[in-house]
């Protein structure tokens, strides 16, 4: 009976699942013989998107925070790979400096610039400077109990704060022009030419599914129990001895942290990082990858960011406007059909549910419930 | 005499000008076991609010095992050994009873000892008897959400004592009950007390009469008076303001 302690009512084990994990493992692996460099690099971006939605999916998914400020996040996480490769390949450049402080007549590294000339500092300060920033954000605001869309409201604010912010830093960070990064070198290789972008793909997909099983890890158990508790009723937490601001604390920290790693992994896989990486609509995108996933499903969350964004890519090719059309279709299809996303759709029986009403599967008769309820009846 | 547990002093709670509570004192011995009565909109709920936090007094002290609990934040009242049961049943929808119950036997509550571990056996144990106690072990995985009324109460009350406190505060336990599972619930809270502090609030007469329990009476935040059962419901006083229409009914 206690082997099943958290089994049964999140992280059931089913067959999409299982099909969906096939289906993924296959792609990753056909994915660079069979894709040309264009889409194979357009994949590796979506992925690390993926990176950020498993961060929503904890936050929102199963903590009930819905953050519409996760740009700030990823933007800072792609900041600080780009810092260091601007840094690694401008020895040439007068000063010793990126090529852009000249336009500015900057002459002399900005201070905070210093410490990524060092990349293990910076391997660490991609998911730890936003850890740190989202921690401070967050605990300021759930010490004072601000909750459901006021919380949003403040993300999104906040984001705008930061968005305005970078785009008027010329001097510090380029401003509006961003940081390139596809003609910067790494190990002595162009960061932009093939061979480095297959490499990411490979880093892209581990990071995936690493990520995946740490944020896996964090909800299973106890842990994840309290988190859900704190979506169900916050209050009633706190009477049982909790501290729900603490858990909230380090779960928004989480998901700044894994925002930042995706958004260092999209930085390199996309040549430049801008202020433009923190757009509001951009934000609200990653919020709907993880709706039409499928909250609380962490398997919903990689879905939801890849597919949706391959789609995105595919329509806009074809049909520049429809895009816009298509993803307000989705949103309302979600909340109005599919309040659970695909995968909590898929998970529920949705199919069966759906072939049976138009008339293909006989429903069962009995919900196994029922059958336990008469055998309760009998004992007592 | 020995030291009161829970002392209220002079407690004023006033809601934009509306006073819930009015001057209330009230003393816990250690191990006692107290009923509270008092009619619709006595005060009674409001009262447990200030005392677990949730509710700041105007005015007066709440003392807990000889230190003032205002300030304190109410994770942190509960950690001290105050457990609470509310009036409409309180539990985690989305989770199992049994995760519900291993929420409450967790010890310490800190995330990281969350994350690293489980249950350790001891723990184990008590989460598989309070189900016992509250009769759900058919129910171990459901869904809270999926319980009835009545089991709900019992799982709330199970979560009470398994968070183990020295002073359990329980709100209307028996609402929504049946008879016999009322009785059930007044021997297991007799039980608790002795080793627990434990104070009821509760309308069902006869369930307070069989807790065999000092009664306070709480009308417009006020305590009108204190006594036995059969001293209480003699006083002219209560009649009047409480058990007057009962009795009525009664006879
Ligand atoms: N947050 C609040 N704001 C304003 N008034 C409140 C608030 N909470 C309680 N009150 C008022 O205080 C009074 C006491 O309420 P309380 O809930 O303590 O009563 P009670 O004795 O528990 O009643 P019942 O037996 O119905 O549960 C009521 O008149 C109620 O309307
Ligand atoms: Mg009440």
């Amino acid at each position: 009976m206690f082997e099943s302690f958290t089994t049964r009512t999140k992280q059931r084990f089913c067959w999409p699942q299982l099909l969906l994990w096939v289906v993924v493992i296959a792609v990753i692996v056909a994915a660079p013989v069979v894709l040309p460099v264009f889409r194979l690099n357009l994949l590796g971006r979506f992925l690390s998107l993926a990176i950020v939605a498993l961060g929503i999916d904890l936050i929102w998914g199963f903590t009930g925070l819905l953050s519409l400020g996760q740009g700030i996040f990823f933007a800072v996480g792609g900041y600080a790979a780009a810092m260091y490769l601007q840094l690694n390949s401008s020895e040439g450049q007068p000063n010793g400096i990126p090529e852009f402080f000249s336009l500015y007549g900057v002459d002399r590294l900005p201070f905070f610039w210093e410490p990524f000339h060092n990349p293990v500092f910076t391997l660490i300060a991609i998911w730890f400077v936003p850890a740190l920033l989202a921690a401070v954000l967050g605990n300021m605001v759930f010490r004072n109990r601000i909750k459901g869309v006021y919380f949003s409201i403040l993300t999104q604010a906040a984001l705008l704060v930061f968005f305005n912010f970078f785009n008027g830093q010329q001097k510090l960070i380029n401003g509006t022009n961003g940081l390139k990064t596809d003609v910067t070198q790494l190990f002595g290789q162009m960061i932009g030419s093939p061979e480095m972008q297959r490499g990411f793909f490979w880093l892209t997909c581990l990071m995936v599914f690493l990520t995946w099983f740490f944020v896996r890890w964090v909800v299973r158990g106890r842990f994840g129990d309290v988190l859900i508790a704190i979506r169900d009723d916050e209050p009633r937490l706190r009477f049982t001895g909790f501290n729900p601001t603490l858990f909230k604390t380090i779960v928004f920290a989480i998901a700044g942290g894994l925002a930042g790693i995706g958004g260092a992994l999209f930085t390199v896989q996309s040549g430049i990082v801008s202020p433009q990486y923190m757009a509001v609509p951009f934000s609200i995108e990653m919020v709907i990858w993880v709706a039409v996933g499928g909250r609380g499903t962490l398997v919903g969350a990689i879905f939801g960011a890849v597919a949706i964004m391959y789609t995105k890519s595919l329509v806009s090719e074809a049909w520049p406007q429809g895009w816009l059309f298509i993803q307000g279709g989705l949103f309302i299809l979600v909340v109005t059909a599919l309040p659970e996303g695909v995968i909590g759709w898929l998970k529920s029986d949705g199919p069966r549910n759906l072939l049976s009403r138009i008339g293909f599967v006989r429903p069962i008769g009995t919900y196994p419930q029922l059958e336990m309820d008469g055998q309760d009846e009998v004992q007592t | 005499m020995t030291m009161p547990l829970l002392e209220l002093r002079q407690i004023t709670v006033s809601f934009d000008g509306f006073l819930a509570l009015r001057d209330l004192n009230l003393n816990l011995k250690p191990g006692e076991l107290r009923a509270v009565i008092g009619p619709n909109g006595a005060g009674k709920t409001t009262f447990l609010d200030v005392i677990t936090g949730k509710t700041t007094p105007s005015e007066g002290d709440v003392m807990f095992k000889g230190r003032s609990l205002l300030g304190t934040r109410e994770h942190r009242i509960a950690r001290l050994g105050i457990g609470r049961k509310f009036q409409s049943p309180r539990v985690f929808e989305k989770l199992s009873v049994q995760e519900n119950l291993a929420l409450a036997v967790s010890c310490p509550k800190q995330p990281w000892s969350l994350l690293v571990g489980g249950l350790n056996g001891n723990q184990r144990d008590q989460v598989y008897h309070l189900m016992s106690i509250v009769n759900l072990q058919n129910r171990a995985d459901w869904a809270a959400g999926s319980l009835s009324h009545g089991q709900k109460q019992w799982l709330e009350i199970a979560m009470l004592v398994g968070q183990d406190p020295d002073l359990l505060l329980v709100d209307e336990p028996v609402a929504g009950l049946t008879d016999e599972e009322t009785d059930l619930t007044a021997d297991l809270l007799k039980s608790l007390a002795g080793d627990h502090t434990v104070l009821v609030i509760e309308h069902d007469m006869e369930f307070i009469r069989r807790l065999e329990s000092p009664v306070t009476v709480l009308h417009q935040g006020h305590v009108l008076c204190e006594g036995t059962m059969d001293q209480v419901q003699a006083d002219p006083r209560v009649i009047e303001v409480y058990l007057g229409t009962t009795e009525e009914n009664n006879g």
